[in-house]
């Protein structure tokens, strides 16, 4: 097989025994990337220049008797980490120009195993939105169906991976924006515990929900990423002190004994059938690999994108209240007073999807609305955690689709924002709850989109997801499939 | 109508910590701008606060040495408005749970101790300073300096028990002694350490509603609070009586033109749209670490000023004034050290050294004068070296210089003369230039002793020995008579 389809541990294994150089690799990504980003459009920024000098220096540690799993593999970063050095936008035109004197703690980690940062992913701005049509940078494509949405906000790194344009990417999930996008391409998209992974240098979206999580093209490769980026950061106060286990030892293969969760609620109204279908044949493989299935209930998740679509506005109005024009990025050439440069910055810079939420939010806080919107939200939030902390009482691991429909068209959904919003139906109440999930390749709909697998589990218990993820790809080879490029 | 006065004041006190309240940044006052700066206090996209542990801490010692109650938990939360030299534009502040409830600073008035209550003590972080570019190379430009950018404030809000702009004052004093022995706060309003801004309503006597309130702000001295207020009680007064209807609002002290004028009316107030701060997690303060600091704190203002009247025996009242300011009362102790004469030192310090500093409004910290040097030259006038006229030239010229006591008295050749043969001849040169006198003096005209003394002192240029003057002139008076 062509190097730019393998796994990271399949590259590790042909640059342990020399048969390629990290240099290898990183031309034929850039070779592909060449071949096909004209019709995916995945990356906003390539950096060639700065992938080869990391790419020699894996390559010279190997030498020296270095190795680690990651070391002299190429990665693709959603444009909403910080990179020093490298223009780090969020898919605004606010940011267009904004190069960061810093590295996010997961680059550093990164750069440290000796990885290779190919380039920037492109993102529904700000990480808002289900489908990568929100971007200052223009549209990403899904690899399956080029008039597709690769789904968002993580689309372009989504869509990279599915192209094998790239080893494995970071994606930032919010309320879905990992799992919705791996689902949509066919990839294993890894959202971990709220805290497991540091926050710093993650451009805030809403900061009690973002997560930055591995997207990949099976579970081994993002339980090896997970091993690098988890762990406490003392420059993120909300990053946990829990130990950090080494996630490979979790893939056993088998998920003997596992008790497995299935939500009622999931599988009600507005969910596609050909999902539905898939996700029940996933369970059954499960069952058939020594897993118990138990129906759970979770009767607050309803209200979970309501909950959302006023949580995560709020705090998105007050984190982009900083894109002023005073100091970094996009500043408005016409204007007379302070007031004016204000309102045109932010006008001009910002699109449609963004300032829509900043409206929401800053409306959700204002006085005399707060205890309706805001505080009444916190409070569902509180219960959808609840409700999961009783069905974790009877199950390991709850399983239940990624998204309600495969990926749909561009364009399709543009128009209404709230039929958009209900991508996000069943990946949304976890991150209110703070807890981990993972989409795995479960299967294709008649068109040959792909369709995803969420499995949802206790906090910081990343290890029981990855091992029954793990377990359904050894019976399964949805994760195998390339799309038609 | 007969008003009573109703002020509360919220005093911003800026911590002396080496770092910032959420970086590790230097929180150095003047350095040149933007260097003390980093991606955190500028706001930068994706850098994440980290709460100081000693800003922490200085607010708790606040809190014990005002009887304040430590919430075992507290949040942060987050004060959105729109500033250009605020970088994140929203300021890390606390809102509906603050680190410390209540309390109480004992304030002396003419009635005696009078109770202020605090309603709280809460953490914020600094905004930067906005600089215009008038003397910069574009007049049309503005500036932004970030180096107090996330320097830690500790906001202490009283209740509104204050009765008087007098009353302000002194517990604006009061309150930053107590911060100054704490250590936790220079009090330095100058340089904007230690800011207030106070509200003001007036009521009918004995009325139990609260009138409309309006708030005060740049309030940047002692002299500026208490005259602001006094200003603002007559405006409201003036306008209560002529059956006006006051403005709920925000106004500035214009100190050129010594008035209060409108900032902002309530209906254009900010929201500032609290929330608490995600990227925080809620603070909890264990009984153990309160205790631990309550063991390091210093003595207190009150403590130390009992200890000065026993150990020292000087009245109330010099201990009180003394202990005004940690600085003061260390430099009384120092001088005392070397001159043990306590009463001594507390007039000279109460009299001589605090007018000149108050003429030229700095603090004891700012005086040129040593506390030893104010010992050595005491030490000069017991010895006889110069007199206590001579004293305080020689003081002032200390004050002005720096200079050592006996450097001046060298220069000046201040030295006292108490060598009789030059004093009797002094003496006997103006008796002989004022035979009538003599004569008059002789025929019991005792008053004109002092005319003969001053004579003598202006022909020595002061500097012969009083007391030896006296006394020969006595002796040389007496002898020709007989």
């Amino acid at each position: 097989m062509a190097l730019h389809a393998l796994t990271i541990h399949e590259l590790q294994d042909l640059l342990g025994t020399r048969e390629v150089s990290a240099r290898d690799l990183t031309e034929a990504f850039y070779r592909r990337i060449a071949a096909l980003d004209d019709r995916v459009h995945a990356y906003v920024t390539l950096t060639p220049e700065q992938a080869f000098e990391q790419a020699d220096r894996a390559d010279h540690r190997r030498q020296m008797g270095g190795s680690s799993p990651l070391l002299g593999i190429p990665l693709a970063i959603k444009d909403v980490i910080c990179t020093e050095g490298i223009r780090t936008t969020c898919g605004s035109k606010i940011l267009h120009n904004f190069v960061p004197p810093y590295d996010a703690t997961v680059i550093e980690h990164l750069t440290a195993a000796g990885v290779i940062v190919l380039g920037k992913t492109n993102m529904d701005e700000f990480a808002m939105g289900s489908s990568t049509e929100h971007s200052a940078s223009g549209i990403t494509h899904n690899p399956w169906d080029l008039s597709a949405i690769p789904g968002g906000s993580s689309g372009g790194s989504a869509a990279a991976v599915a192209a094998d344009e790239c080893a494995a990417a970071l994606g930032s999930d919010t309320g879905g924006s990992v799992r919705q996008p791996a689902a949509c391409c066919g990839i294993v998209g890894l959202k971990p515990t709220y805290g497991r992974v540091s926050r710093y240098g993650l451009v805030a979206f809403a900061s009690s929900l973002d997560q930055i999580g591995p997207m990949t093209k099976d579970v081994r490769d993002a339980a090896l990423i997970m091993n690098v980026i988890g762990g406490n950061d003392p420059r993120d106060s909300t990053s946990a002190a829990m130990p950090m286990p080494d996630f490979t030892r979790a893939l056993t293969g088998s998920a003997k004994g596992l008790r497995l969760g299935i939500p009622r609620e999931y599988f009600v109204g507005g969910i596609d059938s050909e999902v539905e279908r898939a996700v029940r044949t996933a369970v059954q493989v499960l069952e058939g690999v020594g897993a118990t299935t138990t129906e759970v209930t979770l009767p607050h998740s309803k209200y979970g994108v309501a909950a959302y679509y006023i949580l995560a506005p709020s705090e998105a109005s007050s984190n982009l209240a900083r894109y002023d024009g005073v100091k970094y990025g996009y500043r408005t050439p016409q204007w007379s007073n302070l007031r004016d440069m204000y309102m045109h910055t932010r006008d001009e810079g910002f699109g449609a999807e963004v300032k829509r939420r900043i409206m929401l939010g800053t409306y959700a806080l204002s006085a005399g609305y707060y205890e309706a919107y805001y505080q009444k939200a916190q409070q569902v939030r509180t219960l959808i955690l609840r409700d999961f902390e009783e069905a974790f009482r009877h199950v390991d691991v709850i399983v239940a689709p990624t998204a309600p429909t495969p990926a749909f068209k561009i364009g399709e959904k543009t128009d209404d924002p709230l039929q958009m919003y209900l991508s996000d139906v069943f990946t949304v109440p976890v991150n209110l709850a703070g807890l981990p999930g993972i989409s795995v390749p479960c299967g294709f709909n008649s068109a040959g989109l792909p369709i995803g697998l969420q499995i949802i589990g206790k906090p910081f218990d990343e290890e029981t997801i990855l091992r029954v993820a793990h377990a359904f790809e050894q019976h399964t080879d949805y994760h195998r499939r390339k799309p038609p490029l | 109508m007969d008003y009573e006065v109703v002020i509360g004041l919220e005093v911003h006190a800026q911590l002396s910590t080496h770092s910032k309240i959420f970086c590790g940044c230097s929180t150095t006052f003047g350095a040149p701008p933007n260097t003390q700066t980093c991606p955190v206090c500028l706001g930068m996209p994706g850098v994440l606060p980290v709460l100081n542990r000693r800003v922490v801490e200085c607010a708790i010692k606040t809190a014990l040495a005002c009887h304040g109650e430590v919430a075992p938990r507290c949040r942060f939360a987050r004060k959105n408005y729109f500033y250009p030299d605020m970088p994140k534009n929203y300021q890390i502040s606390q809102y509906d749970e603050p680190l410390v409830v209540g309390g109480h600073i004992e304030i002396p008035t003419p009635e005696g101790m009078k109770r202020i209550r605090l309603v709280r003590i809460h953490l914020e972080e600094d905004v930067g300073k906005s600089i215009h570019g008038e003397n910069l190379d574009d007049p049309r430009a503005s500036y932004v300096d970030f180096n107090r950018s996330g320097v830690p404030l500790m906001e202490i809000v009283s209740q509104p028990d204050l009765s008087s702009p007098d009353e302000a004052k002194l517990y604006l004093q009061r309150l930053r002694t107590i911060v100054q022995y704490l250590e936790v706060c220079d009090g330095n309003m100058e340089e904007g350490s230690f800011r207030c801004d106070a509200n003001v309503s007036l009521r009918p006597r004995g009325a139990r509603e609260y009138g409309t309130k309006v708030e005060i702000k740049n309030l940047n001295s002692f002299r500026n609070v208490q005259h602001a207020l006094e200003y603002e009680v007559i405006r409201q007064t003036k306008a209560l009586d002529a059956g006006e209807k006051l403005l709920q609002e925000t106004r500035l002290w214009d100190t050129t033109r010594s008035v209060t004028r409108s900032m902002r009316s309530k209906e254009f107030a900010h929201d500032y749209r609290y929330f608490p701060e995600p990227d925080l997690v809620p603070l909890a303060t264990t009984r153990e670490w309160v205790e631990a600091i309550r063991r390091t704190l210093p003595e207190l203002p009150d403590t130390r000023m009992q200890r000065l009247v026993a150990e020292y025996s000087i009245p109330a009242y010099d201990a009180g004034v003394l202990t005004s300011s940690k600085a003061l009362a260390d430099y009384y102790e120092a001088c005392i050290k070397r001159y043990p004469k306590p009463k001594v030192v507390s007039n000279w310090m109460m009299v001589e050294l605090l007018r000149a500093l108050n003429r030229d409004g700095i603090e004891v910290e700012q005086s040129r004068i040593a506390p030893e040097n104010l010992a050595e030259l005491l030490e000069l006038v017991d010895d006889g070296t110069i007199s206590s006229t001579m004293a305080k030239t020689v003081f002032d010229a200390m004050y002005e210089t720096g200079k050592a006591a006996a450097e001046i008295v060298q220069e000046k050749e201040l030295r006292q003369i108490s060598d009789e043969n030059a004093l009797v001849t002094a003496i006997e040169q103006v008796l002989a230039n004022n035979p009538k006198e003599v004569s008059e003096f002789r025929a019991g005209r005792e008053k004109l002793l002092s005319f003969f003394m001053g004579q003598v002192m202006k022909a020595t240029q002061g500097k012969a020995n009083p007391q030896a003057v006296n006394k020969l002139l006595r002796q040389k008076l007496a002898e020709k008579e007989t």
